[in-house]
């Protein structure tokens, strides 16, 4: 995990707004491709937006498409399946459930001031 | 070892299989037949009338008598009848084609049958008067048929019914005369007999109820005249008696065995009579007062008798006890399901009924339940038998009733399935299929090999593929074992819903769920999945025909139904437009060609007669569509889970040999299905004669012209199982046939799995064809009305998504690579293969050697 003491730079990608609940939209950081996913958590009582961001390429497929993968939970873990071959990545560690081997990045994501930043 | 059996009828023979089977090598066995022909199948004697042969119905298998084939030495004389038993000396005296002959036995076995019951009625012996049990009886009936213009048959029971059948076959004006107040009454209350009468009388035979027949003299316009007590007659040229049967106990009365006071030879649990040395079994034996006019009992007996004989040799044989048989009785009369279980009449002292009529369909049912509440004694069941097997096993069994044991004979609304019986309560031994005799050990063990779903059970144990009634139950002891091996049994669509989909329809439609947050809220838990979410997302599509991208639907839609294209293996995605029934005009084509050329897609024709455009990134879609909206196209859903094409072939317009225009009624239900959210794809096919040039009977819905209007098949496919789709209705108009095929997809919407094609949904539908005819022609469930609603909403609140989805801001937004930056996916590249573009290999991406952003111009 990481937290927010390590992280150099935080960049604003976009609006919250921007990002219909629970889906996903792929943002470029550098020449990175990253699939930022605003998810609404009711885990804790009242619905809570939260923001993850894990790579978007999907090396189970060669293609960059996970921003487009369907959001959820399986068990504890909030997932993204990949539109794909539907393989599950947890988007708190970038883990593929299925294939480990093909496991991608995770960046730390927040919410500040209605926008969306990435930890790098 | 001599073995002696008198008589070869359906239980002599099977005593002689057992026998066989056994493989001993000292038996020397002489079987005496009175009939010149070996034993056959009198069970469907009436067969004969329909056109079977006298060697059709034979039970006797090729070469079963052969020395080379069986170890036991078979001696098989025919026209041979047995004249005196002298039980001292174990002689019988025989009598073969004129010649008398002293036969001596070790055991005797005696399976003489029964005869019919002929009523002392003046007139009885007349000419053309018949009983109903051999084939040379039935030789001289189809002879004096062929001369005659009616027939009468005395008796109303279960064999004068068959007979009756017999005698329609051959044309004749059929009577039935019962003494009893009303047909089978043995079997079936008054109110049953009430309905059945009905049904039977719709069929062309006349029922004559309380009529006791007191003599037959010669006729006016016919050739007897039976004069009835009650004064009225009735004139006819042939009489059959069927009035019953009585056991053949002559020979066994003379040679002193005991016989029971009406009749029948005594016997015990072994099959033995009052002497060590003779046995009897079938319709002739008497057990605990009791003759059993079965076959299925008279075969146990035959086991049990063979077992007995041998093991007087092998110790090691473990002797089965005969112990009574159920007498329950299941039957198609004329095409009417009859049946009766156990105590029919509610004889049992503080037993209680319920009762179920429907005279519209002409059903009848009745469940007999003990004072208790807890045991099934018996039921009855006219007109529709289907729970047969289900009641039969719960009397067997004496399974505990469910708590209102009503429902078990109600019908449901709703397509819902019937409380079942706790099946873990039957014995391996239990026959859950009586058609094939399949118990329920074998189905058990077919799924611990690893079937785990009802048509691969079919399939392989054959069971539930003959009437089919059993077919629930099957399920039940297929799920409950499933759940005994640690199998996932339950039909739960995902963690986030302990329901199936058809459940989970019902609640949306019942609850008027309009968005999936409050599904999950009222039904579910967690934040859902790639699972549930497209298939809610589905369910909603099908009952409210929302806009699929409306902001509460969008973030449930697989990629597919987001972007409305198919995603490709590298990200891009296909784009279809619609050519309803495959007719597109030139300037259509020429349109989707500018366009593809324009954006550089790779360009094909799809097996559904239209032109798919590959190769698109999601920020060219809108534009794409734009301008295929503008050329007059619309989307053509081949994305989603919802009617793809109306393939046609081009029928009577153009076609010489067609006769029916398939092409304007495939544009026609086209228009009519396009945009229905449904469980799987559905492909139509609508061939304009019965050269069926469009395949329609490889599709989900088939429609083939007839020179009287259309034919209308279901449940075909092509593809990875392919399957014949199956005919439900002929000659119908096109408004019959909408509304039929309105129906039938909407009650595979309602009631079919995630992702269940209708071809495999057809499989698992408990009832089979005739259910789902019942349901979509004779509205069975009462929801035609409701479907048709349905439809007809889907219908009309039909928009083109690509339309919607171009023109609002909002959604058009989202159609963008990357949310910060206008660059394109730098990840898609093409290479030329043919003359069009294809997606580079990975290794040949390297090769490219380009930066990995490209700006879009």
């Amino acid at each position: 995990m990481h937290s927010d003491q390590q992280i150099k730079h935080w960049t604003p990608v976009c609006e919250l707004g921007e990002i219909v609940p629970n889906t996903g939209v792929a943002a470029l950081v550098g020449d990175q491709q990253v699939a930022v996913f605003h998810v609404i958590d009711r885990s804790q009582g009242e619905p809570q937006p939260r923001v993850f961001a894990v790579g978007n390429y999907d090396p189970n497929c060669d293609a960059a498409v996970l921003s487009r993968g369907l959001v959820g939970n399986l068990g504890e873990r909030i997932v993204v399946a990949s539109p794909i071959y539907k393989h599950h990545f947890d988007l708190t560690t970038g883990e593929c459930l299925e294939e480990p081997a093909n496991s991608i990045p995770a960046w730390p994501a927040r919410i500040a001031e209605g926008k969306v930043w990435i930890g790098a | 070892m001599n073995i002696i059996v008198i008589g070869h009828g359906m239980v002599g023979h099977k005593f002689l299989e057992c026998l066989a089977e056994s493989g001993a090598t000292d038996l020397k066995v002489t079987i005496l037949c009175e009939e010149p022909r070996p034993a056959y199948d009198r069970v469907h004697l009436s067969e004969f009338f329909a056109g079977k042969s006298a060697e059709d119905l034979s039970l006797v298998a090729p070469g079963f008598f052969d020395a080379d084939r069986t170890s036991v030495q078979f001696d098989l004389k025919l026209n041979a009848k047995a004249q005196l038993i002298d039980l001292e000396r174990k002689q019988v005296l025989v009598n073969v084609a004129g010649v008398e002959e002293a036969m001596h036995y070790d055991k005797l076995v005696l399976a003489t049958g029964s005869y019919p019951f002929v009523p002392t009625v003046a007139g009885n012996q007349r000419k053309d008067c018949f009983v109903y049990r051999t084939i040379e009886d039935l030789e001289a009936m189809l002879e004096c048929g062929s001369r005659s213009t009616s027939g009468v048959v005395i008796g109303g029971g279960l064999l004068g019914l068959e007979c009756a059948k017999a005698l329609r076959d051959l044309k004749l004006e059929t009577h039935v005369v019962e003494f009893a107040p009303r047909l089978m009454a043995v079997q079936v209350d008054e109110s049953g007999g009430r309905i059945l009468r009905q049904k039977i009388e719709e069929l062309g035979v006349t029922a004559h109820t309380q009529k006791n027949t007191v003599e037959i003299v010669d006729g006016r316009q016919h050739t007897h005249r039976m004069n009835f007590e009650d004064g009225s007659h009735l004139e006819t040229d042939m009489i059959v008696f069927s009035a019953g049967i009585r056991p053949r106990d002559e020979l066994a009365r003379q040679a002193g065995l005991n016989v029971g006071d009406r009749g029948g030879i005594v016997i015990d649990n072994s099959c033995l009579t009052s002497d060590a040395a003779v046995y009897a079994i079938g319709e002739c034996a008497l057990w605990n007062g009791k003759i059993f006019g079965l076959v299925a009992p008279g075969y146990d007996m035959a086991r049990t008798a063979a077992k007995h004989l041998l093991s007087h040799r092998d110790e090691a044989i473990e002797v089965p006890v005969f112990n009574g048989a159920d007498m329950s009785t299941k039957l198609k009369l004329m095409g009417v399901d009859v049946a009766s279980i156990g105590d029919a009449h509610g004889k049992e002292a503080g037993s209680r009924s319920y009762q179920f009529t429907d005279e519209r369909k002409q059903i009848y049912k009745k469940i007999v339940v003990s004072e208790s509440g807890k045991h099934l004694l018996g039921a009855v069941m006219v007109g529709d038998a289907s729970e047969y097997g289900t009641l039969l096993q719960m009397m067997l069994n004496k399974i505990e009733l469910p708590e209102s044991p009503e429902f078990l004979i109600l019908p449901q609304s709703d397509g819902k399935s019937k409380p079942g019986l706790g099946v873990d309560a039957l014995p391996e031994s239990a026959q859950i299929c009586s058609c094939n005799n399949v118990s329920k050990g074998q189905l058990c063990a077919a799924v611990a090999s690893g079937v785990t779903n009802i048509g691969d059970l079919k399939a392989c144990t054959k069971a539930g593929t003959a009437c089919g009634g059993c077919v629930p139950l099957v399920t039940q002891v297929m799920k409950a074992e499933m759940k005994k091996q640690g199998l996932a049994v339950n039909n739960h669509v995902c963690e986030h819903f302990p329901y199936s989909r058809q459940e989970i329809h019902h609640l949306v439609r019942v609850g008027q769920i309009k968005s999936f947050d409050e599904l999950l809220a009222k039904h579910g838990k967690g934040l859902g999945c790639d699972v549930c979410k497209p298939m809610v997302a589905n369910v909603l599509a099908s009952l409210w025909n929302d806009f699929v991208l409306k902001k509460e639907h969008a973030g449930l839609q697989d990629s597919n139904d987001y972007f409305l294209g198919n995603i490709q293996k590298d990200g891009t995605y296909s784009v279809v437009p619609r050519m309803a029934g495959g007719e597109v005009t030139p300037d259509g084509l020429i349109a989707v060609g500018q366009i593809a050329k324009k954006y550089g897609l790779y360009t094909k024709i799809t097996g559904g007669q239209r032109v798919d455009l590959f190769g698109a990134r999601v920020d060219q879609l809108p534009d794409i569509w734009e301008e295929l909206i503008a050329a007059g196209f619309e989307t053509g859903h081949a994305y989603g889970k919802s009617l793809r094409t109306v393939k046609s072939c081009v029928g009577s317009t153009w076609c010489r040999y067609g006769v029916g225009d398939s092409v304007g009624f495939a544009v026609r239900l086209e228009n009519r299905y396009k945009g229905l959210r449904s469980p799987h794809k559905i492909k139509f096919g609508v061939s304009g004669c019965t050269r069926e040039c469009a395949e329609a009977q490889g599709k989900d819905v088939g429609i083939i012209a007839t020179d009287k209007g259309w034919n209308l098949y279901v449940c075909g496919n092509g593809g990875m199982k392919p399957r014949h789709a199956e005919l439900i209705a002929s000659d119908l108009d096109e408004e019959t046939l909408t509304r039929y095929v309105d129906r039938f997809l909407m009650f595979y919407v309602r009631t079919a799995d995630r992702l269940q094609r209708t071809s495999t949904w057809r499989e698992n539908l408990e009832g089979g064809l005739d259910y789902l005819k019942s349901v979509v022609i004779d509205d069975r469930l009462d929801i035609a009305a409701e479907l048709e609603a349905e439809m007809q909403r889907v219908v009309d609140t039909y928009e083109c998504e690509w339309k919607k989805a171009v023109t609002d801001p909002e959604t058009r937004k989202r159609f963008r690579h990357f949310v910060n930056s206008k660059a394109a996916d730098g990840n898609i590249k093409f290479v030329e293969e043919r003359g069009q573009i294809r997606p580079a290999t990975v290794a040949e991406k390297k090769l490219l050697d380009i930066p990995v952003v490209v700006e879009t111009v």
